[in-house]
């Protein structure tokens, strides 16, 4: 792979050890995916500082700087961590202070999570603490290289923002971190970013579950391609993009889709697949769409609902006020826990803007920096759970071996106000 | 005995048992590293152990935390020996990287459907050559 005097530079340590370290991690790793050479990059997504078993025996061993070579640099040797070379955020971790005693979640890790910020905010981390970064202050703009994690965001970044970035992983960010570098491959190149299929709603989408249940079966039809989409819409918002490309990337692998009218690189199916000649769209009418409802709706048998899960991915400040609105002067079911997961940043946002209070005198709780399927735990005997997210209605049940219902937003909140799930497939 | 062709990714060689997955494979919600075992409840491994078995699967599905929960297999012990795989993707890629193994990619045949769970191989991680050495291996009891 090629590399720029700079580049050598940092490999033979010019920059300190742990520069070193991650350059010769980017140099395996690029060299591993067939990349011709690296790109320049002044945005990185990644995590750090949410808490597992291995993570918090490296930190016992050798504190976080011991942590941090090994998970985010693939490197044994002690080395100085120095400060972030290029603007760095953290994405979702683990739940905080806000979510302590609400379930069996680990008070170590809570505190462990704490420590690391300490460390990690001294190096020159953002702590954003959220799987949508794009919504609290990282917006890249069209064309920009960026090293991101979290499938949701990077189909996000790809597809809605036009910025350029793999699905990266722990140690490729942190790699990223302290060089500004990426391999220059996959994404970041303009011929990888065509459309690979066409796909045709015939349903016309109007609603949040909506476009979770099409890109939940768009995921399941193209696996890692890159879906361009044709159809009738009500103009889609931020939230429906979010739950789309989140539901893509869980059924499948998507990381770049066109939503030609839409989205910025393809403004029509012909720009999508330049040069050639588009088959037969795959279609999404009432027959698919009963389908995707049902494979959804799979796992759950007991309609005695004790866990309501909304905002995944987390919740925009939009959602909350929504929520806020179905919740005002009415009380939660005794038996019925309803958690809404959003960005810190708009939990003060809705704090400010009386959201919080309202949700609180129902009942409800606005919880941040995490969610349930990330943190492996939910509030405490919970069995039988109703989301109106797609993804997490997918991986919660397997995860917690409980029951999971999928349904719109007002079947989530008259499940929390009932302690019923009544949820069905509306018409179209 | 059969050899596969293809592209080493991490060096190494090694020799031990496949274990097969026609189905991609996922890293977060996929499989648990503390004990190496698939825990997805619809996969064709679910409930089966790759530890110290050579991974043979067609490449890696679902969250960005791939890499991570198969680093997390070596750290707590759990790693498979050696990965191969056709589908070359930045996740399991770089899960491969950090997981240490010798790892194979882009073989000139496909080997999830040459390779059976049980056969005992052999995966050279320098040369990119994925040999079949016992196809009647069976596990000492």
């Amino acid at each position: 792979m090629f590399l720029t005097d700079d580049e050598k530079c940092m490999r033979d340590g010019a920059e300190g050890d742990a520069v070193a370290a991650a350059m010769d991690l980017l140099i395996r790793y690029g060299e591993a995916l067939g990349a011709e050479r690296l790109c320049e990059t002044r945005n990185v997504a990644g995590t750090m500082t949410q808490p597992s078993p291995a993570k918090a025996k490296l930190v016992e061993e050798g504190g976080w700087a011991k942590a941090f070579a090994v998970i985010n640099l693939d490197c044994d040797e002690d080395i100085e961590i120095p400060r972030m070379k290029v603007p760095t955020c953290q994405l979702q971790h683990g739940f905080g202070e806000d979510a302590r005693g609400l379930t069996r979640y680990s008070e170590q890790f809570i505190e462990l999570q704490q420590d690391a910020e300490s460390f990690y905010t001294d190096k020159g981390v953002n702590i954003l603490a959220t799987c949508t970064p794009y919504q609290v202050g990282n917006l890249p703009v069209r064309g920009e290289h960026c090293a991101w994690m979290e499938s949701s965001a990077v189909v996000y970044c790809n597809s809605v923002l036009g910025a350029r970035t793999n699905c990266e992983g722990a140690a490729s960010t942190g790699a990223a971190s302290l060089t500004g570098r990426i391999p220059h491959w996959g994404n970041h190149l303009a011929e990888n970013r065509y459309g690979t299929e066409l796909l045709h709603s015939d349903i016309r989408l109007t609603t949040f579950a909506d476009w979770g249940m099409f890109g939940y079966f768009v995921g399941e039809m193209v696996g890692e391609g890159r879906p361009v989409i044709t159809g009738e819409w009500n103009q889609p918002d931020l939230a429906d993009l979010k739950h789309f490309g989140a539901a893509t990337a869980t059924s499948g692998s998507v990381e770049l889709y066109h939503i030609p009218g839409i989205t910025p690189e393809a403004r029509s199916v012909t720009e999508a697949f330049p040069g050639r000649v588009v088959g037969e769209a795959i279609g999404y009418g009432p027959r698919e769409r009963q389908q995707v409802y049902e494979k959804l709706n799979d796992q759950g048998s007991s309609t005695d609902v004790d866990f309501v899960l909304l905002g995944c991915p987390h919740a925009s400040l939009e959602q909350i006020e929504a929520i806020a609105r179905r919740l005002e002067d009415r009380r939660i079911h005794a038996d019925v826990e309803l958690w809404i997961m959003t960005p810190p940043a708009l939990r003060a946002a809705a704090a400010r803007s009386g959201y919080d209070r309202v949700i609180a005198e129902a009942g409800g709780r606005l919880l941040t920096d995490s969610c349930p399927a990330m943190s492996k735990a939910a509030p405490d005997g919970t069995r039988v759970f109703a989301t109106d997210s797609a993804k997490q209605v997918h991986y919660l049940p397997a995860i917690l071996g409980i029951e999971g219902w999928f349904g719109t937003l007002d079947d989530c909140v008259d499940a929390a106000l009932t302690g019923v799930w009544r949820g069905e497939l509306p018409s179209c | 005995m059969l050899t596969l062709r293809g592209r080493g990714i991490v060096p190494g060689v090694i020799e031990g048992p496949a274990l097969v997955s026609t189905e991609e494979i996922s890293g977060f919600g996929g499989i648990d590293p503390a004990r190496g075992v698939v825990i997805e409840p619809r996969h064709e491994l679910f409930n089966e152990c790759f530890t110290d078995t050579v991974l043979i699967f067609p490449g890696a599905k679902g969250s960005s935390g791939w890499s991570g929960f198969f680093q997390s297999t070596r750290l707590l012990g759990t790693a498979p020996l050696a990965m191969v795989f056709n589908t070359l993707t930045t996740k399991a890629v770089l899960g491969a990287i950090v997981s240490r193994v010798p790892t194979v990619v882009e073989c000139d045949k496909d080997p999830t459907r040459l390779i059976r769970t049980g056969d005992y191989l052999r995966v050279d991680g320098h040369t990119g050559e994925v040999t079949i050495l016992d196809a009647a291996y069976q596990p000492a009891s």
